[in-house]
């Protein structure tokens, strides 16, 4: 469904006239599947979050193509309605001149789905919140809060697909079970998959059904999460032996 | 409407909009607030006092101060404002621009802008208006070439600032192009931003074709302008002050009543600062915007 072709991506440095590029991915191949979890993990700077850009389709990759559905994804019609996203820093998700109300309206609108009192307070009932959530600013929830809500804007648009990136480091350890928990449970409901990208590599376990290692731009190792045990490159075992005892 | 209910719950807000409402009104509807025609000599009643018929006296030509000082809003105020939306709109423009396409466009447009913020303001507003001669049009013409980098400037940045969020990731995620991104989620935030900036600006260029003028090289005579009546009044400034303390005091009402609304909108947009009320948030939003319009100034 979602199809990554040799894909590529580098920055240039700052400055007047750029300075060096540096290369963030190296010649990418890999395939979502619809209802499939996969988890992404890295180490920082390892480009995890490039490519979740990159599959997100809000940044063009120098070489190759992400396509979804055979359709080019940064064609925002392509990915309208069947691809969302969590973030990780909750401050920065939703508009702060936004009430949680607007916040969950903007998708619905874009994908002429019902805004209803109705449609909001269920979405906000499914991560976990009541409707008197609906005319508070961010600034007024709490990390936990503002992440469901972030998430209830997710799904609202019914997507077949949500990139999750790095979309629980930044909250305490219980709520980031809480999430995990209700993330497991919408997809129940909902149907769709998730591209999980995380540094956590036990979150990524319970999440997800397949696990790819990312290392220095490049895809190093793909496993059945059930697999997870018999990884066969080096960084793998080394990146199991720190949270595997 | 939203907006305006919150603002007018600030009494100082309240107050400042129906100051500035009312002097615009009273200088787009000048013949019918005007009690006489302003530039109608009278030299039986040169620098008589107030009566009830010139309810703020007659200058050294026996014209209505009143008349003139109503008159006077439509340079000093409606032509400055004008000229504010100019050079707001086009470096609005171009830092929307730079800001959230970046790269090279951003990179030539803020050199322009280095080149155009490095000469002193006020010396190149006189160094236009010496080439162009001397004239509102041209003073008015001088303030967008000057004021356009500024806004275009500052603007960017916010607009990096916003551009960056995770809530604009989001919206390009949907499916919103940039035209909606920047209409949407952009610019409402940056509006304050261009609120500070823009009434910090305005107080000044007031001052500066007040000033301007005062020097003899704004309005053209017998045209009535305020910063051109304090010149006026300069002669008789120890025995007639009031004639200076006219558009003096209609100087610093306007310019004043701008940075309170312009602080108030602020306020009023962000419901971070609407919310809380609290004086530090105030007191700590009210020292950023005084040290921004130091540098403005």
């Amino acid at each position: 469904m979602l199809k990554v072709e040799g894909v590529s991506k580098s920055y240039r440095g700052n400055g007047w006239l750029g300075g060096e590029r540096r290369q963030v991915l190296r010649r990418i191949h890999m395939e979502w599947n619809k209802g499939e979890s996969l988890g992404i993990i890295g180490e920082s700077g390892s480009g995890k979050s490039t490519l979740g850009r990159l599959l997100l389709g809000i940044e063009k990759p120098d070489e190759g193509r992400v396509t979804w559905g055979g359709r080019p994804i940064t064609d925002r019609r392509a990915r309208r309605g069947t691809i969302s996203a969590v973030f990780q820093d909750y401050t920065s998700s939703i508009h702060p001149f936004y009430t949680v109300r607007q916040a969950l309206l903007e998708p619905l609108k874009l994908v002429g789905g019902p805004g209803d009192a109705r449609k909001l307070a269920e979405l906000l009932r499914q991560v976990g919140l009541d409707e008197s959530y609906l005319d508070k600013f961010p600034h007024e929830l709490s990390g936990g809060e503002a992440q469901r809500v972030c998430i209830a804007r997710a799904v609202s648009s019914n997507p077949q697909c949500m990139l999750l990136d790095e979309a629980i480091s930044s909250l305490d350890g219980s709520v980031q079970m809480q999430v995990l928990e209700l993330l497991k449970g919408l997809k129940e409901t909902y149907g769709m998959g998730y591209i999980f990208i995380t540094h956590d590599i036990m979150a990524a376990a319970y999440l997800c059904d397949r696990i790819m290692i990312v290392r220095n731009g490049e895809i190093e190792e793909t496993v059945e999460t059930s697999q997870l045990r018999h990884v066969k490159t080096d960084y793998a075992k080394a990146l199991l032996r720190k949270v595997i005892v | 409407m939203k907006l305006l209910k919150r603002l007018l719950k600030d009494k100082l807000a309240a107050a400042s909009l129906a100051v500035v409402a009312a002097t615009l009104l009273i200088g787009l509807f000048a013949p019918l607030f005007a009690p006489h025609p302003p530039n109608e000599a009278n030299m039986e009643l040169r620098f008589a006092g107030a009566s009830w018929s010139y309810w703020l006296g007659n200058d050294h030509l026996g014209r209505c101060i009143l008349s003139r000082l109503i008159y006077g809003i439509r340079p000093s105020v409606l032509w400055v404002l004008a000229a504010l939306g100019a050079a707001a709109c086009f470096g609005a423009a171009l830092g929307f621009v730079a800001g959230y396409f970046r790269g090279r466009i951003d990179a030539i447009l803020m050199r322009v802008c280095d080149v155009m913020l490095s000469f002193p303001g006020y010396v190149m507003t006189l160094a236009i208006v010496g080439m162009l001669g001397a004239g509102l049009a041209n003073i008015l013409l001088a303030f967008v070439v000057m004021k356009w980098a500024w806004f275009a400037r500052v603007i960017r940045t916010a607009v990096m600032q916003y551009a960056d969020a995770d809530y604009v990731k989001f919206a390009k995620v949907l499916g919103m192009g940039h035209f909606g991104i920047m209409r949407r989620h952009i610019a409402p935030a940056a509006l304050s931003e261009i609120a500070v900036i823009a009434s910090s600006a305005f107080g000044s260029m007031i001052l500066q074709i007040s000033g301007l003028s005062f020097l003899g090289l704004g309005i053209e005579a017998p045209h009535a302008e305020w910063g051109m009546m304090m010149n006026e009044a300069r002669s008789v400034m120890f025995t007639r002050p009031e004639l200076m303390l006219a558009p003096g005091l209609a100087i610093i009402a306007v310019v004043s009543a701008v940075n309170f609304l312009s602080d108030a909108l602020q306020k009023a947009l962000d419901p971070k600062l609407a919310v809380s009320g609290k004086r530090t948030s105030v007191f700590a939003g009210g020292m950023m915007r005084g040290l921004r319009k130091k540098e403005a100034a």
